[in-house]
């Protein structure tokens, strides 16, 4: 691999960087207590979280931090952030 | 300096400056006016109010940070940009230099140098720029404005070459050379289009081709980088003197290139200093030399890229080295140049001893008289052997 200078790159490279590593806990739904109100999609700072075809709401763990603001805001308390297990 | 083919006009420095950089058709200025430097910032302004910049952008921003952070993302563009800034200016800009310098960005800057708060001055002194030293941007000092000018161009040859592209600060002592009116030989432009080929770099920001610059680097290729940026400085350093023979060539004006000598060929007491301070230097150095005291110059043009072999080469037979700091490295006690030539002299045959003196910082004069005594304390310490490493030359005791 040769490196261009001035860390110039393709684009789209980051999508390699698999940041769900850096996770310590991780968002769970509990879909029977979901009102598919969308909070946690519009709050997800790495739009992570996409509205499903049933409308319930996913999560895409290559990405997610856990930062847990999405079980924070959710409304009825559908998302539970529980330990990560490795 | 070698034979001049242009009519002189006396102009202020700042104007030689501003003038210098219209030559070169820059694509995109960003300057925040600061005392010493506002007089090329309104220089340029006003041609460009009188649209004599043709397609230039001057962008009137709100910080010297937003200055140098719009040329950074200007210059990624393939435009050729332009700053200037001096003292806390250089300092607000600090975050956004490693940023350019890490880009390969080829942003030339004129740095008026001013000194530091606290406490406040807006006199001249180099902390500033030396305070930047590892930026990783190529520093040039300038002996007078006809230099500072004709620098201009020589940077953006150097700076923009594909295998260098690295920034350039071109220094030059504020007040003492941006205010002072002499007779300046003003860049033809003709000469610059024959001398400056267009900016044309190999990555640009563009919609269509779309690539990120100064990407996220991970441990694992980070130091690559910056080995890189140190690969960039050595081919400045390669192409710092055949850029100054084919200025000459066009302009018919030499000035050294990474440095240059006065009356070193039998110097046994050598002094090394850079930027304004020189001609003061080679004033006395015909003075003492009518008293056959032999002492030369070493004039340093690049301060980075640090010319080492050449530094070594033209100090191989100095009886004594006497380095001139207009800044401190407080701690050390000493200046920049000092501790650079005496890191330069290290792991050679040499065993010349090294007295650093640090004088005219805020602004305070440099008469005639304290470099004759330095020349005069120089002489005492090659047969007495030297008393003190670094010294201030200036300093007034019964003030502390």
């Amino acid at each position: 691999m040769r490196l261009c200078i001035g860390g110039i790159v393709e684009p789209g490279t980051t999508l390699a960087n698999k940041t769900g590593g850096w996770r310590s806990f991780k968002p769970e739904y509990h879909y029977e207590r979901c009102t598919k109100c969308g909070l946690c999609e519009l709050l997800c700072p790495e739009s992570c979280v996409t509205r499903g075809d049933e409308g319930y709401y996913e999560i895409d763990y290559d990405y997610c931090k856990g930062c847990g603001i999405c079980a924070h805001e959710c409304p009825t308390g559908t998302i539970e952030m529980v330990l990560e297990v490795k | 300096m070698a034979e001049l083919k242009a009519e002189l006009k006396v102009v202020e420095g700042s104007y030689a400056v501003a003038h210098a950089v219209k030559t070169c058709h820059p694509d995109v200025i960003a300057a925040y006016p600061i005392t010493p430097q506002t007089h090329i910032a309104e220089n340029l302004s006003q041609f460009n109010a009188d649209g004599e910049l043709g397609n230039c952008e001057y962008i009137t921003v709100e910080s010297e940070f937003s200055a140098l952070s719009t040329l950074i993302g200007a210059s990624a563009t393939g435009a050729r940009t332009y700053a200037s800034t001096a003292s806390q200016g250089l300092a607000l800009m600090h975050e956004a230099l490693f940023n350019a310098a890490g880009m390969r960005l080829p942003i030339v800057m004129t740095v008026a140098n001013r000194a530091l708060s606290a406490p406040l001055s807006i006199w001249n002194d180099q902390q500033d720029s030396i305070a930047q030293r590892d930026a990783g941007w190529i520093q040039l000092y300038a002996e007078d404005p006809q230099e500072a000018a004709d620098m201009t161009p020589q940077a953006y040859k150097i700076s923009e070459d594909r295998d260098v592209m690295t920034p350039a600060m071109i220094c030059l002592d504020g007040f003492i050379l941006t205010h002072v009116y002499e007779p300046v030989a003003l860049l033809e432009e003709e000469l610059t289009d024959e001398f400056l080929p267009p900016f044309n770099p190999e990555h640009i920001l563009d919609p269509k081709n779309p690539e990120t610059f100064g990407a996220f680097a991970d441990p694992s290729i980070y130091t690559e980088f910056r080995y890189m940026q140190e690969l960039g400085m050595r081919e400045a350093l390669k192409k710092i003197d055949p850029v100054a023979e084919e200025f000459r060539e066009i302009y018919g004006r030499y000035y050294g290139g990474l440095l240059d000598e006065y009356r070193l060929d039998d110097a046994e007491i050598v002094l090394v200093a850079m930027g304004s301070i020189i001609g003061t230097i080679k004033d006395v150095i015909d003075e003492v030399r009518r008293d056959g005291i032999k002492a030369g110059l070493l004039k340093i043009r690049s301060f980075r890229p640090f010319p080492l072999d050449a530094v070594r080469k033209a100090l191989k037979n100095a009886g004594i080295i006497v380095t001139l700091d207009k800044n401190i490295s407080i701690g050390k006690c000493e200046g920049a140049l000092c501790t650079e030539i005496k890191a330069a002299l290290y792991n050679t045959k040499l065993d010349t001893p090294v007295v650093g003196y640090m004088l005219g910082h805020g602004g305070r004069d440099i008469p005639k008289e304290i470099i004759k005594k330095i020349i005069d304390e120089a002489k005492k310490s090659m047969k007495d052997g030297i008393t003190i490493e670094s010294t201030y030359a200036d300093l007034k005791e019964e003030f502390v």
